[in-house]
């Protein structure tokens, strides 16, 4: 099958055009001024909304920048009059943020290859009859139940068992598949036409081949949202880091950003270059995909 | 691969992870929670002893974990019904024109419930810093006088959980946002017609149409202010003197502060039960609704 057909078949396939409510044209034609005058209200509301829900993180990036006198200064302004960046420069050179900025890369690589077993997983239960599929998908929709407080000691004892503590494995293990994610991608592959499956394996391909040149690339919008969920909650993750590693060399970088809350009460500049390190990126990586994500939960079936 | 295996092989890796580490922690739970496992016992399990409900018993003879869960009750309240006011009412708001403007707004919504909460406790702290943080002077100018955010026992309970709200509404919203994508367009066209209010058309239709998104977040909702654990560990620790200390974090400090694992199993197995109660008794309430 070439490829230029399977790109074609993903349009038919997948259901992630949603229909375009984004056509402004709508309302205001309806209720021509009234419409457009409410609009135009509800969207300075919500403006104004926006910035003070985003103005935590306008003056995180302000504050990263003022010199130590102007973050202490009272009354405080938002804005500094002379920004410096040594508190980043300091958090590499003084402070061991690249270790922990490689480690967390290294956690969000390692969930990388739990989206593809999340993905199989999805695949299995969306696609093939076996024995003990209903019971087995019950426990996965179980364990999106469960809360991480009240795993997080019987799961530090397993592997404190499996001697998995002080290692990037044991930080990333626990959360490596979630039930939540195989839900998804199960919703997802439930609508691949059984036809093709079935055709490819008349063809002579493996089950192997068929995930991999079939099912994957028809996958895309959710496989999309996915990486997207991965890179975040890898990122951010703190609780395991934290429980699982004593060793420094370990840390990664929620971690240390945690620690820089114990040793300043009095260096807000140095804890808020820290903070924009690990809320920047993330910032990026949503806005630019933002609208997957979104879509990703329109195919969720939760409508 | 044979088709007859192939399916094994394809759910294998992902449902042994989560029966490792999402099922198997609870029974272990449950059984460590009969013991005295302490740090001693983690290195030599011949030190840990069988003591049956003696955990239990002492646990709700513990006025730290009645607090804990009394603090945690108190959060739900606040919080629960604020994040879902408030996602319901941003995504409808949000959902009135697909301008490119309100696109954009959208972004500035989400971005708390995405970004580290290391990070945004850092910021907040600083904020609520009663030294040289904004909030206080922002009261100043208004000739208000200063709060203690975080060391005073009641006001600390609404400071963290404001953090939690602000974080709480971007996911709750997006799941809005979609659902609302769901709502046939030629329902409320018919209603505008017959000359709905679009307030009477959102009462009337879009929130009924909703109510299966309502539910899933409501649900979800109190399940994450029951393990409630992020804010209060990063912002106060929960003090002063316990007063922000939500029952996961309690059991995070007696099993890992204070090594006491098998005290702390107990406490995760309350929390569990009441967790699978809540759910249980929405799941219930939820079928009667179907039915009528």
């Amino acid at each position: 099958m070439s490829t230029t057909s399977l790109d074609r078949t993903t349009e038919a396939v997948s259901p992630v055009r949603p229909p375009r409510r984004d056509d402004p044209a709508r309302p205001v034609r309806r209720h021509r001024s009234r419409g457009r005058g409410l609009t135009v209200a509800i969207g300075a509301a919500l403006a104004v909304g926006a910035l003070i829900t985003a103005f935590p993180f306008i003056w995180m990036i302000a504050s990263s920048v003022k010199p130590r006198s102007e973050s202490l200064a009272y009354p405080p302004r938002v804005l500094p009059e002379e920004p410096t960046f040594e508190f980043f420069v300091q958090l590499f050179q003084e402070l061991d943020f690249g270790r922990y900025l490689l480690n967390t890369i290294a956690i969000v690589l390692i969930g990388m290859v739990g989206l593809v077993l999340m993905a199989m997983a999805g695949y299995g239960f969306a696609k093939f009859d076996f024995r003990g599929r209903e019971p087995l998908f019950f426990l996965v929709l179980v364990t999106m139940m469960i809360p991480v407080q009240v795993t997080m000691i019987p799961t530090y004892l397993i592997l404190n068992g499996m001697k998995l503590t002080n290692t990037l494995v044991g930080i990333a293990l626990p959360s490596l598949v979630s039930g939540f994610s195989v839900f998804l991608f199960r919703q997802f592959m439930t609508t691949i036409p059984t036809e093709m499956i079935e055709a490819a394996r008349i063809d002579g391909a493996s089950e192997a081949r068929i995930f991999w040149r079939i099912i994957m690339p028809l996958s895309k919008p959710i496989l999309a949202v996915q990486v997207v969920l991965t890179f975040i909650g890898g990122w951010n993750s703190f609780l395991w880091p934290l429980i699982i590693a004593n060793d420094e060399r370990l840390y990664t970088l929620s971690v240390g950003v945690a620690l820089l809350n114990q040793q300043i009460a009095s260096n807000p500049s140095l804890q808020m270059a820290a903070a924009t390190l690990m809320v920047v990126p993330i910032l990026i990586v949503f806005v630019v995909f933002q609208r997957f994500v979104v879509q990703g939960f329109a195919l969720s079936g939760l409508k | 691969m044979k088709p007859r295996i192939a399916p094994y092989v394809f759910i294998g890796p992902a449902t042994l992870l989560l029966l490792a580490f999402g099922v198997l922690p609870i029974l272990v739970a449950g059984l460590v929670s009969l013991t005295d496992m302490n740090l001693g016992g983690l290195g030599d399990w011949s030190r840990i002893e069988f003591i049956g409900v003696d955990n239990y018993v002492e646990l709700f003879a513990d006025g730290a974990f009645w607090q804990a869960m009394a603090n945690t009750g108190i959060f739900a309240l606040i919080g629960v019904p604020s994040v879902i006011a408030l996602s319901l009412a941003v995504a409808l708001l949000l959902n009135r024109s697909g301008s490119a403007f309100f696109r954009a707004l959208r972004s500035f919504y989400f971005v708390p419930a995405i970004t580290a909460i290391v990070a945004i406790s850092l910021v907040w702290g600083y904020l609520y810093n009663t030294q040289f943080g904004l909030f206080n002077y922002l009261l100043s100018i208004v000739g208000l006088p200063p709060v203690s955010w975080l060391s005073d026992p009641v006001a600390v309970k609404f400071s963290v959980a404001l953090v939690a709200v602000w974080r709480g509404t971007g996911l709750n919203i997006i799941i809005f946002l979609a659902a609302l994508q769901g709502v046939p367009r030629e329902y409320l066209e018919a209603a505008s017609l017959d000359g709905a209010s679009g307030f009477r058309k959102t009462v009337s239709i879009v929130i009924p149409l909703l109510r299966f998104a309502i539910f899933f977040v409501t649900i979800t909702t109190i399940i994450a202010w029951l393990q409630f654990f992020d804010e209060p560990f990063v912002l106060t620790k929960g003090g002063p003197i316990g007063a922000s200390t939500s029952i996961s974090l309690f059991l995070y400090q007696e099993g890992f502060s204070a090594s006491q694992f098998g005290y702390a199993s107990a406490g995760s197995v309350v929390l569990f039960v009441v967790i699978a109660a809540v759910t249980l008794v929405q799941l219930r309430a939820r079928r009667a609704d179907v039915d009528y």
